[in-house]
This record gives C-alpha cells, structure tokens and sequence, in this order.
C-alpha cells in the first residue's frame, strides 16, 4: 500500500499529560508523526491538534482509532478527506552580505507576503505564514543566500466554512 | 474525613469486597483507613502478585479487581502485572502512593513517575492532585475498567492528598460519571448485523472464532452458535466461553491448535470472530491465514477491527447484544458435507501423546482434569504445559480458565490461583505450573498458607525451561543455552511444607495415579512437584513465522493401525 501524508486534528480535553498520551501513543505503534501542534480551541477546556502523519490507509486508520480510543480524546478528524484551510508559520533568519543582497531579499519577501521582524547587520529575520508548498518554495529561494536558522509551528488546519465541527460538536450530549 | 478514608468509602460504594496489596511509607494514610474500614485486605508477598490476583478475581468473578501499592518500587512492581491485565482486556483497578505533592519531581525517596510509567500499559490512568477530585475519579476509573473492552485503570494518590480532609458530605457528593470521550459503542449497527446474517446464511464451510470477549457473553455463544449449527473454535482466551466437550467444539487454533482447528481455518470460507483480535499466535502467518474466507468481525473495540485481519464484515459491538440478533435471523446451516469433513479430522487427529517413556506433563494433566471431574478452576502459568493445559484441561464454564495469553507472563499463575480462590470461595482451584514459571512468584505460597486456600498446585518439572527447549531443539540446532533448573531446583515438597503447605514430589505415573484422587479429596492447599520427561514437546506446532497450514504434527500423527480411521 502507498504511502499518504495526512493532516489529522484531534480535539482533546485539558488534562494535564494528555500530549504524553498522544505522543506515546504514536511512538509505541511506530506512527510517524511529521508535525504537530497544540493550542487551545474555542472552548474553554477543550484544545485542538493538528497532526500531519505519514503512512499507508491502514496505518491512518489504525492511527485514527487508537486515537479515539483515548479516554481525553473527544474527536478525531481526518482533514484529508474534507475540504481544509490548513497553514503553517515560519520564522527564518537568512545571511545579509551587503546592500545588494538586501534588496534582493525584500523584493523576494514581498513576493511570498513575508514579513521582516528583525533586522540585522548580518542577517534579517523573517515571518512566513502558508501551506507547505510556500514554505518550501521560500526556503528554496533562500538556500543561495545562506540559511542561519529557522522554525516552523507545523500544521495547523480547520475544514472549511459550511463543514465546520467546532469543539463542541464533540461533545455528545450526556 | 481525610482523603485515604474517602478512598475506601468510595470503594466501598462501588461493591469492593476484597483488595489485594502491600503497604509502605507513602501509601501508610490508606492502610491506616483500611484497619477501619469494610474492604477485606490480602497482604501479598510481592506487588505484581497483586495485580495478578486482581487481575484473575475480575477475570474469575466479573467484578472488578483492585490492588494497592506504594510509591516507587511498591508501584514498578505493578508494570508486569498491569501490562498482562491490559493485554488480556482484564478489569483491574490500581491504587498507588505517591511522595507528597511538594517532593514530586525531586527525586524523593520511593519517587517514581508512576504517572508516566503506567501510561502505556493501562487503559487509563490518573495523578490526583486535589482530595476532591477523589470521589470522582474513584467512579470513573471502576466505570472505565469495567466498560467498554474492559481493562486496567491506575490512580495515583500523592501522600498530602491522602491526608488532606475533604470538605463537604461524601454522601452528598454528586460522583457522575461524565466523560464525553468515552462512549464504548454496544449495540451492532442494523445494516452490519444485516449483512452478517446474510454471509452466514450463504456460507458453506462457516466457523465461529471465539475469543476472551466471549467469557462474559458465553450463554449467547452457546445459543447462537448451536441454533445456526456452526462448528466452533475457541482461542486461548477464549476457554471456557464454548464447552469444550461438545460436538461443535473443534479446540483451540494457532501455533499449538488442534489439528482440526487450524484446517478448518484452512478450509472454511466464512469466519465468524466474536470477541478476539486474531493475534499473532493465532493467525500465524496472516497471508497463509483463512485464504479462502470472508471474515465477520465482532468486537466492542473499533480500533481492533481490521487492524491485522481484514474483515469483510465488521460489527462493533458487545457480543450479548449482536449475538441474539444474528441468532434471531438465522435457521440451523445445512452445512454436512462441511460437518463430515471437521468430523473425520477429529476422529483421525484425537489429542495423543506416547507414554512409552517416563511420566510426561500431558498424563499429570490429565489425571487433574478426571480427578477433579471438570468442576474447578484452572489457572496456569507461561510455557509448555499451559499448551499442554489449553489442550487437554481446558474447562467447560465461562471465568473458570486464568491464563496469561497476550503477555505470556511467567509468574502469573500463581498468584493468579490465589485471586481466583477470593473471586470464588469454596471452589477448588488447579494451578497449572512449570518447574521455571513457579519460582517467578513462588513467594505467594505465604499467602495461600495463611488464608488456607483450596488451590492445588501442580508443577509438571521437567528440570528445563521446556519451551525454550523445544525451540531450541527444534530451531536451534539443539543449542540448549540457559535452560537447566534441575541441578538447583529446590526440593519443591520440602519447600511447600515449609510454608506449611501440604507438599508432594511424585517420579512415577503409579504414584502420580494414586496420589492426585487423595490430595483432590483433601481440597488443598496443596502442591505437588511432578517430576515428568525432559524432552517431550508440544504438538503441533506451527513455526513461527510459517502459516497455520504448515503445523509440524509431532506425535499427533496417526498410527498407521488406528482403526476407523481413513488416511
């Protein structure tokens, strides 16, 4: 079976360690975790996940399952199969040799829509926001003007407007 | 009321008759509410003893068990058992101390994050920080064990909190149970139940495959399966669930299944799996396994379904709700031809063994299984003779077969005889044991010595690590490194006696005959040390790694004179 990247979001209750959960829960079963993040949902109480994961359908599915089955887990969405809105945050700071260069590095700034928030003597520190696709494009274009460090938060997504399972959807009535 | 006193009450709210544990310096708040308390407790030699015999009194009685350890060793100590109880979906709630919350993290005395190391081996597991928290997290643990799949729950009960005083009125105390995460799903979905009715109706060579789910639904097995005429395996975990005596019954399947068993997996074109996960030791090889069936699914856990065998048909579900619904829409299966074939294989593949040799395990065993006419419970350490158990005791009642299937835990049967005995007073209990596994928890003789529990004790010795040596004979050349125990085996008779515990070591078939009527009649405790042939193997066997087609069949091979018998 081929390989699939996935991006999956997983809405889980607030409880101290349940990330351990979840992250020993993929390296015990050999998932591959490509990214993750975590942050609070719109309701209080509830924070939502995003995974991107690398396997074939039945290693998703498995994936999906043993997530559900964790008892902090309220509901897993394999955004794959919707329609998404997903985005990923980048902050990358790239070597300056003179004025040339800097130029050069606005103007290609400007093209990804990325923002400059530090500037130095040596070096510019910029903020991408995007798909995958454009973080690896800018990283690309970066390359030739030397890579000092950078970051990324991973995927982040939601299913698109008219499709929308806010945290409280997971919630079942008790 | 301080915390370690809600804990108890809320114990005892939920029916707890008996906890078995050890103290120590972090859990001493609750053993002292526990002198006041109702909740018998058994004073184990060794923590993971307790788990096991919590472990086996839910798995012998449908009620949960409990045991309750200290901090650090005290909790380690639980892993073993908390993982065999987690792999054989067994209900066991675990209590632990922990160092007061302002040492946590300090690497206090007896500190370990039990938290953390609990957290793969348990279906759920909680750190309470706050006395008030308790009375809840006591309900939804009890609730999480025993739903669902049913499995191991862990509470975490830092000292302070044992010790804080809990305001307001317990009884009062609004203790629902309110976890949105957590719906196990019971009842079949209609269309799946629909199209399992109509594969089993078209099916020509069907077989049911019934697993550990089946021990709390066995009077539906039993129904359906004889309503709709069906012949029926029973795995490991599975014992008890189907009668093994009857007609339908064709024995257990995998790497030592009856012959019988593993062709009709073979051969059939239909498996109905009710309540197993098809494991490893069951399927061997999955693309050798079943290659001509459609596979029916139910089981009340999603994630098992199609994890290692596709199934065509899944059904999630308990088995006491889809079972009575499958039934309710199926006629008995004209299935003879299927019937004349399963039929011919038993009458040519009985259970045998050669006695043309030393006294074996497989005669010992069953000499206990017509000594006790049946009528007790079995519960069994890891290695050869729980094959040789599996197959020739292998019980007629649901919860009356303890064994470790998923783990494989040396050391399980033992203690495993001791919560059984608690779970079912006044029935005798087998322990069926190894000359290696019994010494894993052989301290345990201590406490079936103190409570005076009708357990006999049978160790079938034949001096070696017997399935270690089989492999090794079989797949290593004969390389038999590390497996000797006779030369300092301890004379194991002398030692139960000095336990004061009735011992026994028995060399020949003649005493062997004799003797286990008489100790029966006594009702134990008890233990006698078989001392049985070195090199007798376990067949069939399937090679790991090969499929269940490809059984080595050993001295399960007809004799060329046996009588009605067509090759």
């Amino acid at each position: 079976m081929t390989s699939q990247r996935r991006v999956i979001s997983v809405t889980v209750r607030d409880e101290p360690g349940v990330l351990v959960r979840i992250a020993g829960l993929f390296a015990r079963r050999g998932f591959n975790i490509a990214s993750l993040s975590v942050a609070e949902s719109e309701v209080p109480g509830l924070s939502r996940t995003t995974f991107v994961v690398d396997g074939d359908p039945r290693t998703i599915e498995q994936v999906q399952k043993q997530l559900q089955k964790l008892i902090d887990v309220l509901k897993v969405v394999d955004h794959t199969e919707t329609s998404f809105v997903d985005r990923e945050l980048m902050l990358i700071k790239v070597a300056v040799r003179g004025p040339d260069e800097r130029v050069e590095l606005r103007q290609i700034a400007q093209d990804f829509r990325a923002r400059i928030v530090d500037v130095g003597r040596h070096a510019l520190v910029f903020e991408v926001t995007g798909d995958e696709g454009k973080m690896n494009a800018f990283i690309d274009q970066m390359q030739a003007f030397g890579i000092v460090e950078l970051i990324r938060t991973g995927r982040v997504a939601l299913p698109r407007s008219g499709q929308s399972h806010t945290a409280l959807d997971a919630a079942p009535a008790a | 009321m301080t915390g370690a006193e809600v804990l108890i009450r809320a114990l005892e709210r939920q029916g707890v008759e008996v906890a078995f544990g050890h103290p120590g310096g972090a859990i001493m708040p609750v053993y002292d509410a526990i002198y006041d308390g109702d909740v018998r407790h058994v004073l184990v030699r060794h923590e993971q003893a307790g788990a096991h015999a919590a472990d086996a009194y839910y798995r012998a009685s449908g009620k949960p068990g409990v045991v309750i350890a200290t901090s650090g060793p005290g909790a380690t100590n639980l892993v073993t058992g908390l993982a065999t109880a987690m792999m054989d979906s067994s209900a066991v709630v675990a209590i632990t101390g922990n160092v007061p919350q302002q040492l946590i993290g300090t690497d206090a005395f007896q500190e370990a994050d039990v938290y953390g190391i609990t957290n793969p081996v348990t279906k759920h597991n909680y750190l309470v920080k706050n006395v008030q928290d308790l009375p809840r997290v006591v309900a939804e643990a009890f609730h999480i064990a025993t739903t669902g799949r049913p499995g191991p729950v862990l509470i975490d009960i830092p000292k302070d909190v044992q010790q804080a005083e809990f305001e307001g009125d317990l009884d009062d105390y609004d203790v629902t149970v309110d976890l949105p995460g957590y719906n196990p799903n019971v009842v079949g979905h209609a269309g799946q139940i629909r199209k399992a009715v109509e594969a089993i109706r078209n099916a020509e060579r069907p077989i049911l495959m019934v697993g550990g789910g089946g021990q709390a639904a066995a009077e539906q097995v039993a129904a359906f399966a004889e309503r709709v005429n069906i012949p029926v395996i029973t795995t490991l975990m599975g014992i008890g669930a189907y009668p093994a005596g009857r007609s339908q019954a064709l024995g257990m399947p995998g790497m030592h299944g009856t012959v019988t068993a593993n062709r009709a997996i073979t051969n059939c074109d239909l498996i109905v799996g009710a309540g197993l996960r098809f494991d490893d030791r069951v399927t061997g090889k999955i693309s050798r396994f079943a290659p001509n069936a459609k596979v029916v699914h139910i089981d009340i856990d999603p994630a098992e379904i199609s994890k290692l065998v596709e199934a065509h048909i899944p059904v999630v579900g308990d088995l006491r709700d889809v079972l009575p619904k499958l039934e309710a829409e199926l006629e008995p299966l004209a299935i003879d031809a299927w019937w004349e074939q399963l039929q011919e294989w038993k009458a040519k593949y009985p259970e045998r063994y050669k006695t043309d040799k030393p006294l074996v395990s497989q005669e010992v065993i069953e000499l206990l299984r017509e000594a006790t006419g049946g009528d007790c419970l079995v519960t069994t350490e890891v290695g050869q003779h729980q094959m040789f158990a599996a197959r020739l005791f292998p019980t007629s009642k649901p919860r009356t077969w303890v064994s470790s299937g998923g783990l494989g835990t040396m050391g399980f049967g033992l203690p495993a005889a001791i919560g059984a005995a608690f779970a079912r007073p006044g029935e005798t209990v087998v322990c069926i044991a190894g000359d290696g596994s019994i010494q894993m928890n052989i301290q345990e003789l201590a406490t079936i010595a103190k409570h005076r529990l009708p357990i006999i004790i049978a160790i079938t010795n034949n001096g070696v690590l017997g399935m270690v040596r089989q492999w090794q004979e079989l797949f290593h050349a004969q390389r038999y490194s590390e497996i000797y125990l006779a030369d300092s085996n301890p004379d194991f008779a002398k030692l139960a006696e000095a336990y004061g515990i009735e011992g026994h070591n028995v060399f020949d078939r003649e005493t062997a005959r004799a003797l286990v009527p008489e100790v029966l009649e006594r009702g134990g405790p008890a233990l006698i040390n078989f001392v049985v042939y070195e090199s007798e193997k376990v067949y069939p066997m399937v090679p790991s790694g090969a499929g269940v087609d490809e059984m080595m069949i050993g001295d399960q091979e007809p004799d060329e004179d046996v009588e009605g018998v067509s090759a």
